[in-house]
């Protein structure tokens, strides 16, 4: 049965992909005995059977299990509500944020959270039924609420390229020496010794973005640090 | 339509712009051409020019729109107070806007795979800034490429196109003067890779055979339309390759 697209071809909605007897993946659907994209993507084949497509747009779906990083948008009588990028609220109990017991009555929950600020945190559940559909937790390592730093918004199905196969792309990045936290929803949180380094870090994350679709990006991102590296030794 | 025409319509095979009766207009696409917007697209189809915006999905306020097993979907058509002509146009919606948002929105809802988004909402925007005729077959087209940018999941584009009916030869993509004074008017919209028809409008007396050989018309002026609005969706990615490699 006939397999419609070539590797690194760029399909549109609706193109056809394969016929089902193909293993395919990625954002397609089943129309007919044939998958067919659901958005503009790039064709991976992986073998003879085995079809990727990789999305080149796209909104964060929230799933159990991701690293994301949110902000607090309102502080609620036991917890906080979160933005974390997603199509619904998240909400964050005191349960799921502190580690002693604390008494909700003589503590304000601002002195822990206010608006405004951004924590990174883990989605624990997700229930489309409740008010706050997503629950997150802050309550394990690497968690928390983030102070300075610099934020970069990217697009989410941008995420896997900053992170690189087996986190090729994130090592190159780390030879900055720089604190950097990736969440699953497109936000980058980077904080550096010096702030001239979260500037470049940050132009050099979002040229992924723009470039994610095209080969040999981690070898010219690692050229690049290497010259912003070899020029700041000079100062 | 009890009025002549200001120039005739149709001239020994040439419509008053020139164009043969099969001649779709000049096309310019573009695409996130608004930064603020999740997706955003600009078309034109020869004068008439709609920018179309979406943002979302995100959370449906006022709540109780929210619809628990899929997203709502909001669509504006409005033509700007400049987009017109003669007259200033009223910017307040009228009554011909609020309907053409709610057609479009029905031509558009069958395309997008609104069941993965429950209790979200999608807006989307359409503003003619210049008015020209097929304004609604234009802002089909624009919508549904500013959703693909916004990478909402849809099982295929929707491209529109108007067929009509002057001096009793069909034609496709009429412009104001054609919609005017023609005798028949046929927006469509087609999902081009599935063949599948989700806007049908008509007005106008037609033959039934006049109306078949309309509805080919508007396949085939679809294929052109499709082929530089990919075009114009690949422009997006691959011009930036260019200039790295």
């Amino acid at each position: 049965m006939p397999r419609y697209v070539v590797p690194r071809q760029l399909v549109y909605p609706g193109d056809p992909i394969a016929t089902t007897d193909y293993e395919v993946s990625g954002p397609v659907y089943i129309d007919n005995g044939r998958y067919r994209s659901w958005c503009l993507g790039l064709v991976e084949v992986r073998d003879e059977r085995t079809i990727n497509i990789v999305p080149l747009e796209g909104t964060y779906r929230p799933k159990v299990g991701d690293t994301v990083i949110g902000y607090v948008t309102d502080v609620l009588a036991i917890g906080w509500e979160l933005d974390v990028r997603a199509p619904f609220s998240a909400y964050l109990s005191v349960h799921d944020a502190v580690l002693k017991p604390i008494d909700l009555e003589s503590v304000d929950l601002t002195t822990l959270l206010n608006i405004g600020d951004m924590v990174v945190a883990r989605i624990t559940d997700i229930d489309v039924t409740r008010e706050h559909p997503i629950s997150v937790t802050i309550k394990e390592s690497n968690l928390g609420r983030l102070e300075g730093g610099t934020l970069v918004e990217i697009s989410p199905v941008k995420v896997p390229r900053v992170i690189g196969k087996k986190g090729s792309m994130i090592g190159v990045l780390s030879m900055l020496r720089c604190d950097i936290i990736v969440g699953q929803n497109g936000r980058i949180f980077v904080k550096c010794g010096d702030v001239r380094d979260e500037a470049f870090l940050a132009s050099v994350i979002r040229r992924i973005e723009r470039e994610s679709h095209t080969t040999g990006l981690t070898d010219r991102i690692k050229e690049t640090i290497l010259k912003y590296l070899s020029e700041r030794g000079h100062q | 339509m009890t009025k002549a025409p200001p120039v005739p319509l149709l001239l020994g095979g040439k419509r008053s712009d020139g164009r043969r009766p099969d001649e779709v207009r000049p096309l310019e696409m573009e695409i996130g051409v608004i930064t603020n917007a999740d997706g955003s697209a600009v078309v034109s189809y020869g004068r008439t020019r709609v920018v179309a915006a979406v943002y979302g999905p995100k959370e449906a306020h006022p709540r109780h729109l929210a619809l628990p097993d899929k997203a709502i979907m909001r669509v504006r058509y409005h033509m700007a107070p400049f987009s017109t002509k003669d007259e200033r146009k009223n910017p307040a919606p009228s009554r011909r806007e609020i309907e053409i948002s709610r057609v479009l929105r029905e031509a558009l809802e069958p395309s997008v795979f609104l069941e993965h988004f429950p209790r979200s909402l999608i807006d989307v925007f359409l503003e003619v800034v210049q008015a020209d005729g097929s304004t609604r077959a234009a802002s089909l087209t624009a919508a549904s490429l500013a959703l693909a940018d916004a990478g909402i999941p849809m099982r295929d584009l929707v491209i529109g196109v108007s067929v009509g009916l002057i001096n009793g030869t069909i034609a496709v993509d009429l412009n104001s003067l054609e919609d005017q004074y023609g005798e028949g008017d046929l927006p469509i919209g087609i999902m081009p890779n599935l063949g599948h028809i989700t806007l049908f409008q008509l007005d106008g007396s037609w033959t039934r055979d006049k109306l078949v050989e309309a509805v080919r018309m508007a396949y085939r002026a679809v294929g052109e339309i499709y082929g530089a609005a990919r075009e114009a969706l690949k422009k997006r990615y691959f011009e930036a390759v260019q200039e790295v490699t």
